[in-house]
């Protein structure tokens, strides 16, 4: 098993205007996620919801700013990372993590090698 | 070591077949070339399986293929080339990992469970005994074209790892530097590494998409090398060969598949038209022009023999439906009788499974053929409208032609402009420009000649 990042990029606009119920929606479809994880033979290692890019502070070199890395119209939202056999599997996982205002990106993590 | 290996008796029984009829020298170089042509796929795949690994396992089927050319001029070519290149490349990839234990510790193309014993030498062939060796090929196929790698990626790798192509030749099949070439295969060939591209045979569920992606490469490969222009580099014409192989390949390998009988019968049926796709002067030739004697009828009865097995069994897929569109039009004894009306009903169950603005805009070419003009300029109109064939140079092309039936000539040779300003192919513009030239050139009754 390897590990992989799933990144979860949504349009905020897609939050920021949705009735109350599609926020109840959304966490039944992520605590669903988190058991069919299981259920696809793959292990759910750690995941998280991000708080809005507006809450965001980006450092680079000395200078401290108030933001995102990069201005995008679909922004980084939430990620989880999970353990999957190979690049097929982490991928049938990831194609099912809500993102309903977006998609996602499927990351390997690196792996050092000894010596 | 005797001159003459065909007299030499080596103590094999005959069981095992003749060795060595071929004369050494020129005969054995020819068929290492033929061996490389026809097993470099089946050679790779196998020795991957072992290697665990794919640039080990190129560099140990490299080193075979060297080898054999100096023992098969000594000893005769091989009963079964392919197996004794396997072997030899396999034996190769096994002595480097056990020489070099920290090739192992490299993140590995994924194998299957059960990698060789270490320390336990490979059996030789017994004499007469074939090989009882796994045909990896589809799973080499597979991997070359997964959807995780982009496009180019992939036809790429393709001709890297299934054709054995040098990264050289692959450059000059696509027209670009071979830097930029050789960058990509080793991009690619890291992704899997990586990313950890399972080195196997999709699962069923996934398996419709993973060949259709398998099958579009072949298809990309064959109207690369088909729409090369006469006197471009052998490579890029050789391309064509290549992928009636890979077709062949698969479907000796996938008999069951339909859309891979249907690719099969696509290619066949439309390669049955190359003698006439340009006259002699390199012009090209409509289908409406083409000389119909000229076209390869064996390849037009083997191709259309495919097709009912292409289509069966419910909602056919995309290339079975093409490749019975090609075969009405290889069938019918000129453009005039072709059967336009099913041409079209073909199209619309291709629109069905293939969504995609091009196969609307060939639906409405057919539709004019079958009623009229007008009818198919309104539903290019559409397309227009449309903006996603923007960049199309056959959208205009099309018009062109429709409005120049007619007669309105100056709102065709607008539209061949427009078609004109978005292709750089010598042949197309050539054709392009003088059909402008016809359309200004025709004298109207009534109108003042331009």
């Amino acid at each position: 098993m390897a590990e992989y990042l799933i990144l979860i990029y949504e349009d905020e606009n897609g939050y920021a205007t949705a009735s109350p119920n599609v926020f109840q929606e959304v966490m039944d479809a992520h605590n669903r996620f988190a058991q069919q994880v299981g259920e696809k033979g793959g292990k759910l290692v750690a995941g998280n919801a991000l708080q809005p890019t507006s809450t965001a502070t980006t450092i680079r070199g000395d200078v401290v700013t108030d933001g995102p890395f990069t201005e995008t119209k679909e922004a980084l939202g939430g990620y989880y990372l999970i353990e999957a056999r190979d690049l097929d599997h982490a991928l049938d996982i990831a194609k099912l993590t809500p993102a309903r205002f977006g998609g996602v990106e499927v990351r390997p993590i690196m792996v050092f090698q000894e010596g | 070591m005797d001159a003459n290996p065909a007299a030499r008796d080596d103590g094999r029984p005959r069981a095992g077949g003749h060795r060595g009829r071929a004369q050494p020298g020129t005969g054995s170089a020819a068929a290492v070339a033929d061996a490389h042509r026809r097993e470099w796929a089946f050679v790779l795949a196998a020795t991957a399986r072992v290697a665990g690994d794919i640039d080990l396992a190129e560099e140990c089927v490299q080193d075979a293929y060297v080898a054999a050319l100096d023992a098969w001029s000594r000893q005769g070519v091989p009963r079964n080339p392919g197996a004794w290149l396997t072997t030899a490349a396999r034996r190769r990839a096994i002595d480097a990992l056990r020489r070099d234990k920290t090739l192992r510790g490299k993140l590995p193309l994924l194998i299957e469970p059960a990698p060789p014993v270490a320390g336990s030498a490979p059996p030789a062939p017994a004499p007469g005994e074939d090989d009882v060796i796994p045909d990896d090929r589809l799973r080499l196929v597979f991997t070359c074209c997964h959807p995780a790698l982009a496009r180019e990626a992939q036809v790429a790798l393709t001709l890297r790892l299934v054709c054995g192509l040098t990264t050289t030749e692959i450059a000059q099949a696509f027209l670009v530097p071979e830097p930029t070439m050789a960058a990509r295969v080793t991009r690619a060939k890291k992704k899997i590494s990586a990313a950890r591209i399972a080195y196997r045979v999709p699962g069923l569920a996934e398996l419709p998409d993973r060949l259709d992606a398998v099958l579009t490469v072949v298809h990309l490969l064959y109207t690369t090398g088909h729409t090369a222009p006469a006197g471009e580099n052998v490579v890029r014409a050789d391309l064509v060969e290549r992928a009636l192989d890979l077709a062949r390949m698969l479907q000796s390998l996938m008999p069951d598949e339909r859309e891979v009988r249907g690719l099969l019968a696509l290619l066949l049926l439309t390669d049955a038209r190359r003698a006439t796709r340009a006259d002699a002067s390199g012009r090209l030739l409509l289908l409406a022009e083409q000389d119909r004697s000229r076209w390869n009828r064996d390849m037009i009865a083997e191709g259309t023999a495919l097709v009912p097995g292409a289509l069966r069994g419910g909602c056919p897929g995309r290339f079975g439906v093409q490749a019975a569109i090609a075969a009405l039009h290889a069938e019918a004894p000129s453009y005039a009788e072709t059967d336009w009306r099913q041409i079209v009903k073909l199209y619309d169950v291709l629109l069905e499974v293939w969504p995609s603005p091009v196969v609307a805009l060939n639906r409405a070419v057919a539709l004019a053929l079958a009623e009229g003009p007008e009818t198919g300029l309104a539903q290019i109109q559409e397309l227009e409208d449309d903006g996603r064939l923007a960049d199309y140079r056959y959208l205009p092309a099309a018009k062109a032609d429709l409005l120049r039936r007619l007669g309105r000539d100056e709102d065709a040779v607008q539209a061949y402009r427009a078609a004109l300003a978005l292709t750089e192919n010598d042949a197309e513009r050539e054709f392009l420009g003088r059909r402008i030239a016809e359309a200004r050139g025709q004298p109207k009754p009534g109108h003042a000649s331009g």
